[in-house]
């Protein structure tokens, strides 16, 4: 466990008995797409793994060969030691997997939500009541069993929906962007039984299209196009970012934009409320040169500096590179 | 025309509220915002945002107070205000077996524009949001991001002088994030006014200015930088560990510690005041865990959002 967030050991390859996910050249072909493409990736036991990537990177369909739920057309799959293709059921035993749109049944209880998922896992009678208690007490559904999924409010269904996947006890937990559309508040709720699960030695998996999601995470790994561009640990992604972000505060804000939009040295501009973020190839180079073509713009600047990039930042520089 | 030039407020709202039977969604609410201005609203679902938009688009009354928008009033004149401004939700419609241009030309015919401006502004807005080279192909097959930025130039084809976004980029991946930003961006420079609501504090930061809601009440407003230097209940501690996931079990459990939560490999951990710091090293050295550094530092908007939106859980039970 002392392995999981400390930079520098996470990164390397995890002992092979100690791995959860292993996958070599896994390609997955819808035609002549290839969504999933020569991909190889290690997850070691006790991880939080946060997979990054636009739409259509192929990140659900990586989710869904590593369940068990699509046969890979090329490359192999092993997860908690089965073989994704020749075993998909004795993977499905042993993880839980929340998709986009989990399916509860609005008209049955909360109860009867986890017992349907117990009932479709096998899961014995006793094993069920002792997983079921605790899961609700957990998740502070256990005054709420009666009612019906569909009269529970967006954090509570979500929460439930976490249950239903737990119901067996799984070693692993694949979650395809649990979070879309949740609030701050109710984020963190949710970040936090994750890492009360990942204390209790569950691996996690998870995708994600926020960035800031991805730094909870112990390693990131960002997908395009059906490969892994990067794979590391958020300080180290970040550590890697090729250029340098330049903060600027200066008014006019429209003529400073102007100014800088068009600048040979300036490889893209964002803009945050009145703080201008500018990416060039080096910031010492960059900064006189900027503030001469701003001056010549008959633009003030009350500030230039170095601003240290965000998971956002290098993704996007590693992806203008790629595409 | 009672919108003059030289209008003072796109937005001025002054004791606004909505009540559903005896809940009140929205309640006593006071903003003003102001032309070419992005105004960013934030709260927990269900804090009054939604409610507050539609009053002010003037598709639902108010039960009290009063708002004008671009100088109209929106319980008197709702149609003023309606054929002037622009609104996109998070469930924008598309006409998914349609072909982007016709998606286009369809919302054009709907805001009444001549056939002529039409297709100038369909031509504009297909090259501005990158999607000219995509105009024949049919809307359904979009990825998420092209049919966000499809359905906001459905938005804002006629020209409006206000935009309003609900929740314009859940689910959209970051570099189409940022190329909806851009958009968005250009159309403040040139004078449009902006009010968008989101969940996500990395795009909140691209706010001009911020109002927080939460049970129906504005619990603050200001810049992205005012607000993290003032509005802050307590102080951040950043704390570096050898086992973080670990450690902030451990500090759930400390008195001092009112909220932790994981960046990365830290943990921010908000406590009444900095002199807290040294017994929360010490509880976490005598649970086993080696401190590698703990020190004050200034709030994230997450960090301000989370702490305000607790302090007033009161309001919104």
């Amino acid at each position: 466990m002392d392995g999981i967030v400390s930079p520098g050991s996470v990164s390397a390859s995890p002992a092979a008995d100690d791995t959860v996910i292993r996958c070599l050249g896994l390609t997955r072909r819808f035609g002549a797409l290839a969504a999933v493409d020569h991909l190889d990736l290690s997850v070691a036991r006790g991880e939080i793994f946060a997979l990054v990537g636009p739409d259509g990177a192929g990140k659900t369909t990586l989710i869904r060969m590593l369940c068990g739920a699509l046969t890979p057309t090329e490359g192999t799959a092993v997860v908690v030691g089965a073989d994704v293709a020749r075993d998909p059921e004795a993977v499905k035993a042993r993880i839980g997997y929340m998709p986009q749109r989990f399916s509860l049944y609005g008209d049955l209880s909360v109860m009867e939500n986890l017992q349907l998922y117990g009932d479709i896992y096998g899961v014995g009678r006793t094993a069920f009541r002792e997983q079921a208690a605790r899961l609700l007490t957990d998740f502070r559904l256990d005054a709420f069993t009666g009612r019906p999924a569909q009269q529970l409010s967006g954090g509570m269904k979500q929460k439930l929906a976490l249950a239903c996947t737990l119901i067996h006890a799984p070693d692993a937990l694949f979650l395809d962007e649990p979070t879309t559309g949740v609030d701050p508040v109710s984020r963190r709720q949710f970040w936090r039984y994750l890492y009360s699960l990942n204390r209790d030695g569950i691996t996690i998996f998870v995708s994600t299209p926020y960035m800031d999601e991805a730094e909870r995470a112990s390693r990131v790994g960002l997908m395009n196009r059906g490969r892994l561009i990067a794979c590391n640990d958020p300080g180290a992604l970040k550590a890697s970012m090729q250029g340098e972000i330049l903060e600027i505060i200066a008014e006019p804000k429209a003529a400073a934009k102007q100014a800088l939009r068009g600048h040979a040295l300036v490889r893209s501009l964002e803009v945050f409320g009145d703080r201008l973020h500018v990416l060039v190839d080096s910031a010492d180079r960059a900064e006189p040169e900027l503030r001469r073509a701003l001056l010549s713009g008959g633009v003030q600047v009350q500030s230039m500096r170095r601003a240290v990039p965000s998971l956002e930042d290098v993704f996007v520089s590693r992806l203008a590179r790629v595409v | 025309m009672s919108s003059g030039a030289a209008m003072e407020y796109s937005v001025q709202a002054t004791g606004l509220t909505k009540r559903f039977g005896n809940f009140t969604a929205v309640d006593h609410i006071s903003f003003e915002i102001r032309p070419g201005e992005i105004w960013g609203f934030l709260g927990p679902n269900g804090a009054g945002k939604s409610t507050t938009i539609r009053m002010l688009c003037g598709i639902q009354d108010p039960s009290e107070g009063s708002a004008t928008v671009l100088g109209y009033d929106v319980r008197r004149d709702p149609e003023a205000i309606k054929a002037r401004i622009g609104y996109m939700s998070q469930r924008f419609s598309l006409w998914g077996d349609l072909t982007v241009r016709e998606n286009l030309e369809f919302y054009a015919g709907v805001y009444g524009l001549d056939a002529s401006t039409n297709r100038q502004q369909v031509d504009k807005w297909l090259e501005r949001s990158g999607l000219t080279d995509r105009q024949h192909g049919v809307a359904a097959t979009l990825s998420v991001g092209f049919r966000q930025r499809l359905a906001l130039g459905c938005a804002v084809l006629h020209r409006p002088q206000m935009v309003f976004l609900d929740e314009p980029t859940a689910g959209v991946d970051p570099v189409s994030r940022r190329q909806f930003w851009d958009l968005i961006d250009r159309f403040a420079e040139e004078g449009t006014t902006i009010m968008v609501t989101t969940h996500y504090m990395d795009e909140a930061e691209h706010c001009d200015r911020l109002a927080f809601i939460a049970g129906g009440r504005i619990i603050t407003q200001g810049t992205p930088a005012q607000i993290k230097r003032e509005q802050m209940p307590g102080i951040v501690l950043e704390i570096r560990t050898d086992r973080p996931v670990e450690a902030l079990a451990a500090l759930y459990q400390h008195p001092a510690v009112r909220e932790a939560a994981l960046y990365g490999v830290a943990i921010h951990a908000v406590v009444e005041a900095r002199e807290s710091a040294p017994s929360v090293a010490a509880s976490l050295q005598d649970h086993g865990f080696a401190v590698l550094g703990i020190e004050p530092i200034p709030p994230t908007l997450e960090d301000v959002f989370v702490a305000l939106a607790e302090s007033n859980q009161g309001a919104t039970a």
